[in-house]
């Protein structure tokens, strides 16, 4: 369908507002449809999806369109198909979070184009004219770009992979409502047990500490870690085995399959540095490491190290970071 | 509910545990180049496995496991017989070679539909090479069924399933009508060892194997022709090492300084 023309951005509303994801994808967004000479499109739906409209429109977005639907994932994905429709755009991005991972796919299924994930890149093939999706794969040991020739193109796209779009204020756009039927869906939600984690949350947090394989236990979580995160007001994280071993919490879970963090500061604690944990902090600013094993791959990706045993060597790093920064 | 007809999609891929050092591309041929890394099934294809496991433990049923791709190694995939799954289809053919998720979809949803009935598909939640995860929505959406993803527990419940999903900072309880697809992480917990009995069953057992002619593909429709999406590029970005060790007499020394280097930089 080579009328298809236009990026259409997938938004995320959170807490009643849209999210950071989303905002970096209407930046992403404005900048495609500028090299394609094309407009920027975004829909919003479910719960606080009026209230958004603000916020597309301040980003660049010459239409937003507001599918009135329920949070469930079948709404969302008939409001896609719906806003596809209306907007025909030859591509279409999808936070990679939360709902976003099972809506881009499945959208993409449902009309018989393509899908990549997890992408932490969007560009215009300068040459071809054509629209690059690169992404991580083989657990983040390398990088894959794909392209497509069916449309529209759906791509997932990684937090915090690209900058946030400013609002500017003042800005209007065309709104467009978009109502769809849904049949019930078949999966129904029995209950739901949410572990608030206290304290600062892991995304946002300045400065993160975490722990891996090499921790031992879920002591050191408790103690050693957590004293250290506390001196620097930054949260405590975690690779997947101590996750897996029940040792943290899964919600402190860094990594390809865990959260997305990108930090002022990140410290490595008895982490070997596999690229399933390194995909989810690679964009940290500053990366400290410390492990027992010199050759550790962790010793490759981070600015600063020591080699030795986090025992001794945190609690004493914790001390004087705490009589450096009283002053 | 009786003899629950499970499915499980496993595939065939190289070790992801295996050090990064250890992994090569070639760029201009997109491949993977040969190296000492060892293939198995893939880690979350191998929760899926558990999660039809604990299924049958529970009530009872079948569990067929099919993989699509070519030249499997034979006691690799047979792992699967081993650990107890039933049956093994592989959908193996040069012409799978080089799926993409459409592809791949496309052709496994051709084989469920030439099985007998069935009442779930496990699929892990992403492959452990393409990291796409995107099969399981392919199948729920070609063959129109429910779909449950991120599960970190599954029962069988008053002719439903029930599922633990995970979600942000917990979890969710989600009833759902069979047939239904399921994708399984990592929090459903790691698959049994196979024990010898198992094994040995395995080894005598032959899988079946359907070309793509068996399930009514064309050679446009599977494998590198069938994909939607194009591989334009595989490559290893290139990583200078630059990282600055601290040293000290002991380890609290090395601690110590750590803290003055990084005031030192004004990283703190």
């Amino acid at each position: 369908m080579d009328e298809n023309k236009g990026v259409l951005v997938y938004g995320e509303i959170v807490d009643g507002k849209l999210s950071s994801t989303t905002c970096e994808l209407l930046g992403c967004g404005r900048r495609l449809a500028e090299q394609l000479g094309t407009g920027l499109a975004c829909v919003v739906a479910g719960t606080g999806a009026e209230g958004a409209v603000e916020g597309v429109c301040s980003r660049g977005a010459g239409t937003a369109y507001v599918g009135s639907a329920s949070d469930g994932i079948e709404a969302l994905l008939a409001v896609a198909v719906a806003a596809v429709e209306a907007a025909r755009p030859s591509i279409v991005l999808v936070p990679h979070a939360g709902f976003g991972r099972e809506l881009g796919p499945r959208l993409a299924f449902r009309l018989g184009s393509a899908a990549a994930t997890d992408c932490i890149d969007v560009k215009v093939d300068a040459d071809s004219g054509r629209v690059i999706l690169t992404k991580p794969v083989y657990g983040g040991n390398a990088l894959a770009d794909f392209a497509a020739d069916t449309t529209p193109l759906v791509a997932t796209v990684r937090p915090k992979a690209m900058s946030p779009e400013e609002p500017v204020a003042g800005t209007t756009c065309e709104t467009v409502a978009l109502s769809v039927e849904t049949p019930a869906p078949a999966a129904k939600v029995l209950d739901r047990v949410e572990e608030k984690v206290e304290g600062i949350k892991l995304e946002d947090a300045a400065t993160v500490v975490s722990g891996g394989r090499g921790t031992g236990g879920p002591d050191p979580f408790n103690t050693i870690l957590k004293e250290l995160a506390e001196v620097l007001h930054g949260a405590v994280g975690a690779s997947r085995p101590p996750c897996d071993n029940g040792w943290a919490p899964e919600s402190m879970h860094i990594g390809l399959t865990g959260k997305i963090v990108a930090p002022d500061l990140y410290i490595a604690v008895a982490i070997s540095g596999a690229s399933q944990h390194m995909a989810g902090c690679s964009g940290s600013k500053t990366m400290v490491a410390i492990n027992k094993d010199e050759e550790a791959n962790i010793f490759r990706e981070a600015t600063y190290g020591v080699v030795g045993r986090f025992e001794e060597v945190v609690p004493a790093f914790t001390a004087k970071l705490k009589e450096l920064l009283a002053d | 509910m009786s003899d629950l007809r499970m499915v499980v999609c496993c595939k065939q891929v190289l070790d992801p545990e295996a050090p990064p050092t250890s992994f090569k591309i070639d760029s201009s041929m997109k491949m993977t180049l040969p190296s000492d890394i060892k293939p198995v099934i893939g880690q979350y294809d191998e929760f899926a496995l558990e999660a039809a496991l604990r299924v049958r433990d529970a009530i009872g049923g079948s569990i067929t496991v099919l993989s699509l791709g070519n030249n499997f190694v034979r006691d690799v995939i047979k792992k699967s017989l081993a650990v107890g799954s039933d049956d093994l289809i592989l959908l193996e053919d040069a012409a799978f070679e080089d799926s993409d998720s459409w592809s791949t979809a496309y052709a496994l949803s051709k084989a469920i539909g030439k099985l007998e009935g069935f009442d779930v598909i496990f699929c892990g939640r992403q492959s452990s090479d393409w990291d796409a995860g995107q099969v399981g929505f392919g199948l729920a959406e070609l063959l129109g069924l429910p779909i449950v993803t991120l599960a970190r527990k599954v029962e069988a419940v008053d002719g439903k399933l029930r599922v633990e999903q995970v979600i942000p900072d917990g979890y969710q309880v989600v009833e759902v009508p069979t047939p239904a697809v399921v994708t399984v992480t990592s929090e459903l917990g790691n698959l049994r060892y196979p024990v010898l009995k198992g094994i040995m069953a395995a080894a005598k057992k032959q899988p079946t194997i359907w070309k793509p002619a068996d399930l009514g593909l064309e050679a446009g429709e599977v494998g590198a022709p069938g994909r939607k999406l194009a591989l334009d590029r595989l490559y290893q970005p290139f990583k200078e090492a630059k990282c600055e060790i601290v040293d000290g007499e002991t380890g609290a020394e090395a601690g110590a300084n750590l803290a003055l280097k990084l005031r030192e930089a004004k990283v703190i």
